[in-house]
Parts: C-alpha cells; structure tokens; sequence
C-alpha cells in the first residue's frame, strides 16, 4: 500500500537514530512564531501545516530539516490561498 | 459502530488519497479499544480548510508490538489514537 514521505513507522533501516540537541537558531524560533500566529488568526489550521508537509517530494523531504518542512508548508498553504503569490518570498529575498 | 474500552478491533486496510492520521504501519492490524478519547474535529477535511464537523469519536487503541512488529520477541505494547471510520469489529 503507497504510503506518504511522512509515513514510516517501521520502515527497514540500518541507521542510527540520531538524538543529538541543536540550539535552535532565530529563524528556527521565529518560523514556530510565525505559524502559530497564522493559526490563531484562523489563516491556516495544523491539519493543513501537516499535509503541507505529507506533500513535499521524497527528495526535498529527507534533505529537510525540521522547521525547513515548517517553511516549506507555510509557503505552500499561503500561496494555495492566495496570501502570498508564487515565489513572492523568494523575490524578496533576493531583492 | 460505536466502541467501547476492551472491544477488539481492526484497523482498516484501505488506501487513502489525500492527508489522513492513521499510521502505514498500523493498517490491517487488530488490537483493542484501551480508552474513548471522545469526538474531535475530522483532520481528513480540515486539512483542506473545512471546519471539520462532523465531529468524530476517537479511541487510544492498544496492539501488541509482536502483532505491529512480526519479528520483535519483546513484550511491547503499541498505542494509536484512531478515528472510528478506520476501525472494524474484531470478534
């Protein structure tokens, strides 16, 4: 049965797991900050920060860190409702 | 169907296009009702920003980790919060 990137409870693996604790850097804290804030002002709801991230591609999924799914999701349901238009924020970040 | 705490349940073993919370890994397993957490919104439609009503019942379901893991001889139990839609009776 086709199981999603996020889905892998008992998946086959070799690999250690890794337990090591990172400092969460400022754009970390500030992206949990940021999504919380777009929940309570009713722009997006959890269920649609998690299928955001179920949606993300095999490949950028495993590179991705954990507040990276967190961008990619909130990016995602903002332009899907229009909030934000595609690649308005990369646009602004070259700029 | 409604459960109650001891029924013995299964997983449903269906596909499911589109964003839902039950677990790979669980689907197909049977295992037993251990609380009635109460109704909660439906994540399956407030994932794509409905409400989420109706309201579904929700249950913590108890497997034994040798039925989840074939291959595991320890005596783990495993514990899944899952909606009543993907629960079938176990006799």
């Amino acid at each position: 049965m086709e199981r999603g990137v996020h889905d892998r409870g008992g998946w086959p693996t070799d690999a250690p797991i890794d337990r090591t604790e990172h400092e969460l850097a400022d754009w970390e804290l500030r992206m949990d900050a940021i999504e919380n804030v777009l929940e309570k002002r009713g722009v997006m709801n959890t269920d649609e920060m998690r299928r955001g991230i179920e949606s993300m591609p095999l490949e950028a999924y495993e590179a991705a860190s954990y507040y990276e799914r967190w961008l990619f999701t909130v990016e995602t349901i903002l332009e899907e409702k229009g909030v934000i238009a595609p690649g308005e924020i990369d646009a602004r970040v070259e700029a | 169907m409604t459960f109650a705490a001891g029924d013995g349940v299964r997983v449903a073993e269906r596909p499911h296009t589109g964003h839902h919370r039950t677990p790979g890994y669980l689907k197909g397993k049977a295992g037993r009702i251990a609380r009635v957490h109460g109704t909660f919104t439906n994540p399956e439609t407030r994932a794509y920003g409905e409400d989420g009503n109706p309201r579904l019942r929700l249950y913590l379901v108890e497997f034994d980790g040798s039925d989840v893991w074939p291959a595991s001889t320890r005596s783990d139990h495993v514990y899944a919060d899952l909606f009543e839609h993907w629960l079938e009776p176990v006799s």
